[in-house]
């Protein structure tokens, strides 16, 4: 059997296709149990990039192997954060990432976390 | 040129990556006219060059007519640059500079919920703004600091004609701020943080 020739039809989608963004949000935001995900809500990887992922879905996996806000996977994928989140809702609940949320916020900073921050600026 | 992996996507440079111990984050916004030096800010004081994310403005066309090229557009895209200061092993800082007209505070529900609070950078060429700011920041009960960024050739004001123009109380920190130097604006961060801890531990005293 011969392999039909791939040619220029074989490749991936280029990323920022805005075709690909409807696909993205698609049917996922009212149904899901939402965790909260704030700009600074760290997301790690829980598996390793799954062949038959999405490429934005992908390229979180992939990125998240070390732990990376939400804002700053916004920022390497070029999707607006609004986009984004649906994406990220669904790799959680299906166990791809896990999230780490910001440090609670009360109504005023705790002290020890405010005594953290200032030994940190210390150091710059 | 950023890595590109082979899913075509740009991540993070190695040396840009948050240690495996990365438990948690908190944020500081920095909120100023346009060209006030909040990007100038953040890229001083953090570790990674600055990033953008992008936020959509979900109500059509309201107060954007100034804005050449867009009129007709019912989804408008406002970029906010941010940094990153890596505290210690499990906390990390996120610096987020956002344009304080008023047509941009949409974006300020998901920004100041849970931010510790704010550096506002006033531009003494440009005051209204700070006030329309100050104004909303104390609406919104998120604590802040103001920063004179010393522009060349900026108009130079007393502190208190400052704080008198600006309606300001008598408790919020002023400072002077150079957004290039490093040293200015971790200084900054450090004002801000020591007037939330006097706010912190003034606040747990019995009434």
């Amino acid at each position: 059997m011969s392999e039909p020739g791939h040619g220029t039809e074989s490749g991936a989608e280029p990323p920022g296709n805005p075709d690909r963004l409807y696909i993205l949000t698609g049917g996922e935001t009212r149904t899901e149990a939402k965790t909260h995900l704030d700009l600074v809500t760290l997301v790690v990887s829980r598996a390793e990039p799954d062949p038959g992922l999405q490429p934005e879905h992908a390229a979180v996996v992939r990125m998240c192997d070390f732990p990376l806000s939400v804002a700053e996977i916004s920022a390497y994928l070029e999707l607006p954060v609004s986009t984004l989140t649906p994406l990220l809702t669904e790799l959680l609940s299906r166990g791809k990432v896990e999230a780490r949320p910001p440090v609670p916020a009360a109504a005023l900073p705790d002290v020890q976390l405010l005594e953290a921050v200032m030994h940190g600026l210390q150091k710059l | 040129m950023d890595y590109k992996s082979s899913d075509g996507y740009a991540g993070p440079r190695s040396e840009d990556i948050l240690p495996a111990s990365a438990t948690a984050a908190v944020k500081v916004v920095i909120v100023g006219g346009f060209g006030v030096g909040k990007t100038t800010l953040v890229g001083s004081v953090s570790e990674i060059r600055p990033l953008t994310t992008e936020e959509t403005m979900t109500q059509a066309g309201v107060g954007v007519d100034d804005l050449a090229g867009i009129e007709h557009k019912t989804e408008t895209t406002v970029a906010m640059d941010f940094g990153r200061i890596s505290i210690n092993e499990q906390l990390v800082l996120y610096l987020f500079g956002t344009p304080g007209q008023e047509r941009f505070w949409f974006l300020w529900n998901g920004l100041f919920e849970g931010a510790l609070g704010a550096v506002v950078l006033l531009d003494t060429r440009r005051m209204e703004v700070s006030y329309d700011v100050i104004g909303r920041l104390e609406e919104r009960g998120v604590p802040f600091v103001v920063a004179v960024n010393a522009f060349p050739g900026a108009p130079k004001y007393p502190m208190a004609e400052l704080r008198t123009a600006m309606d300001l109380d008598d408790t919020v920190p002023m400072i002077d701020c150079d957004a290039r130097d490093r040293s200015s604006c971790r200084d900054t961060l450090m004002a801000l943080m020591r007037y939330l801890y006097s706010l912190t531990t003034v606040s747990t005293e019995p009434q």
